[in-house]
């Protein structure tokens, strides 16, 4: 059996979740500074591929990475096309898990009392070193959550993946896509082999992570409580 | 660093800032000896601390700390809190809750070397009474303990001026008179400004040299704290300092001054330049006379009758009318304080009582 869907999700969802960890976390920090009307615009703008369907999500994508789409044009230049290739997939998995990250760690960042980050500042620290050592820290188990979340919607991304990276097997082709496809081809024993690595999979990470954050977390608390 | 402080510092503060409700407008300077600023709550004191620390920017003024201009509207002038050098010591504390009691303290000593950081740790909490808590959480301190380790972070950078919040409200009555004794302790050594926020009178008066009544904004006194008690400006702030009997007043020809709620005549030690709106006197100033005087009336001496008695562990709060008794327990002219043992002394003579206002206990007041 060719296992390539497997690494592929893999692959593709590692680097999406890393790439939506900075930018999600970038962009819950620097939305948490300012407060204007224009902010429900952009928070709006920030969430739609939340709300959005998948299809509408990768139609969109596609019209901005395609040969005539503005980013696609620009790619064009360095002779690279990003559409039906596996960077295409960690665009949709990033894109669609974005929400997740950014809803996620500005609660927890807001969460954090102003009081102990004004204490750090009259301190004499830098904004990096404030973020870095007070805010992060004591946002970690949310900032922490919302990066499994994004990992699990990484890993189960199908729509916005068929709509602008394909299905070509060995180079686009995730767990999910070998699914549908399979049971399009009638192969419904190949279908089931992928369900059940897909459930294992997410089963195995998402208690493992739940254990790892448990045992981490009552660690901390019984650290603070000496 | 601790035993070197340099002394000849001194903080100018002009601020104005527009708030919900009313306008932030006060000028004051600090230098050496602590300055307590009294208010009720909503008076704009924590704002104003905040504008000088850097944490809010005023809307006009001037912040200057010995030869560093903080802040300058007209020079467009807005030094970052982080380069202040300005202890805080917020009304929380605002400790650290994930870093121990000595990675608290250290927190500003970033760019020193391990030893430096080291040698002036544990100066810190020697000096703060922190023996043995080093490696613990702020969770586990008791209130006191939380406090000290947020003074002793604040004035590890060797801040050229000291801002403490409201530093005694959120411990408990029994551990106060000790945090207290710490804090003059503290500044005895620190001699540098030291502005301390409080709406409490008392702690108001003993941890501060010179007081500031703030009140809705504005600077409604400033100056030696027993002058402000002694003679406060306005009727004001001798109500914001807890002065509770007021009588409004004329000058006679005489020199005397009629007391017209009161309805008598006193003689009056303070005498002030613009005539005289508000007479007053303090509620532990007034005298009980135990003996009932024979003769021709004695100056300044007024029969009363007790209204009403409100009781405190040592002492005892003594509702007076001047006039014989009305029904109405709601009405009375003097509220006076006495010690207990004095009450047990004269509580079973007959009426009328006789107080007396004691000439240099009254004051009088412009507005």
């Amino acid at each position: 059996m060719d296992l390539s869907p497997l690494w592929i999700s893999l692959a593709t969802s590692v680097t999406a979740t890393a790439i939506t960890f900075v930018v999600g976390l970038a962009a819950a920090v620097w939305r948490e500074r300012y407060t204007g009307a224009a902010m429900a615009v952009v928070d709006g703008i920030f969430l739609l591929p939340l709300v959005l369907p998948p299809t509408v999500v990768g139609f969109l994508l596609l019209l901005l990475f395609g040969r005539h789409g503005p980013f696609g044009k620009l790619l064009l230049r360095f002779g690279a096309t990003i559409v039906f290739s596996w960077p295409a997939t960690v665009i949709a998995a990033a894109v669609v898990a974005f929400p997740l990250m950014y809803l996620t760690s500005r609660a927890a960042l807001e969460q954090v009392e102003p009081e102990l980050l004004q204490a750090a500042r009259t301190l004499g620290a830098s904004d990096w070193r404030v973020f870095r050592e007070i805010a992060l820290p004591l946002a970690w188990p949310g900032v922490l959550a919302g990066t499994i979340l994004s990992f699990a919607r990484a890993l189960g991304e199908f729509g916005a993946t068929l709509m602008i990276a394909g299905n070509i097997p060995g180079r686009t082709e995730t767990i999910p896509i070998a699914i549908y496809f399979a049971v399009e081809a009638d192969e419904m024993q190949r279908a089931f082999t992928w369900c059940a690595i897909d459930i294992v999979i997410s089963l195995a990470l998402l208690s493992g992570l739940y254990y790892w954050t448990r045992t981490q977390g009552l660690g901390r608390a019984r650290r603070m409580a000496r | 660093m601790l035993a070197g402080w340099r002394v000849d510092m001194a903080l100018d503060v002009q601020i104005e800032k527009q708030l919900p409700d009313f306008q932030l407008n006060v000028a004051f300077s600090a230098s050496e000896t602590p300055l307590s600023i009294l208010g009720p709550s909503g008076a704009g004191k924590t704002m104003l601390l905040r504008c000088i620390a850097g944490l809010e920017q005023p809307g006009r003024g001037r912040v200057s700390l010995h030869d560093r201009v903080l802040f300058d509207s007209d020079q467009r002038i807005q030094v970052p809190a982080r380069r202040r050098r300005i202890g805080m010591l917020f009304q929380h504390y605002a400790l650290f809750p994930h870093r121990t009691v000595a990675e608290n303290i250290t927190f500003g000593l970033q760019d020193l070397s391990r030893e430096e950081k080291a040698a002036r740790l544990s100066t810190l909490i020697a000096r703060t009474h922190l023996e043995g808590l080093a490696g613990r959480y702020p969770r586990v301190l008791s209130g006191g303990e939380q406090q000290r380790t947020a003074l002793a972070r604040a004035l590890a950078i060797d801040p050229e001026a000291l801002l403490l919040d409201e530093p005694l409200s959120s411990l408990d009555t029994h551990l106060r008179s000790q945090v207290e004794a710490q804090l003059q302790e503290t500044f005895a050594a620190y001699r540098r400004p030291t502005l301390l926020v409080t709406h409490n009178i008392e702690e108001a008066y003993r941890l501060g040299e010179q007081l500031l009544v703030l009140s809705r904004g504005k600077v409604a006194a400033f100056g030696p704290k027993e002058e402000v008690f002694r003679h406060p400006p306005t009727r004001e702030v001798a109500q914001l300092t807890g002065c509770k009997n007021f009588s409004r007043a004329t000058k006679n020809a005489d020199g005397s001054i009629e007391a017209l709620d009161w309805n008598c005549r006193l003689r009056v030690e303070q005498s002030i330049s613009k005539p005289p709106a508000f007479l007053g006197i303090r509620a532990h100033h007034i005298d009980f006379l135990e003996a009932t005087p024979a003769g021709a009336p004695s100056e300044n001496v007024l029969p009363c009758w007790l209204v009403r008695a409100s009781e405190t562990p040592f002492r005892i709060t003594l509702y007076l009318s001047l006039s014989q008794p009305k029904a109405d327990i709601s009405s009375y002219d003097l509220q006076a304080e006495v010690f207990k043992e004095k009450w047990q002394r004269f509580r079973s003579f007959p009426y009328p009582w006789h107080v007396r206002l004691s000439p240099d206990a009254l004051f009088l007041t412009p507005e």
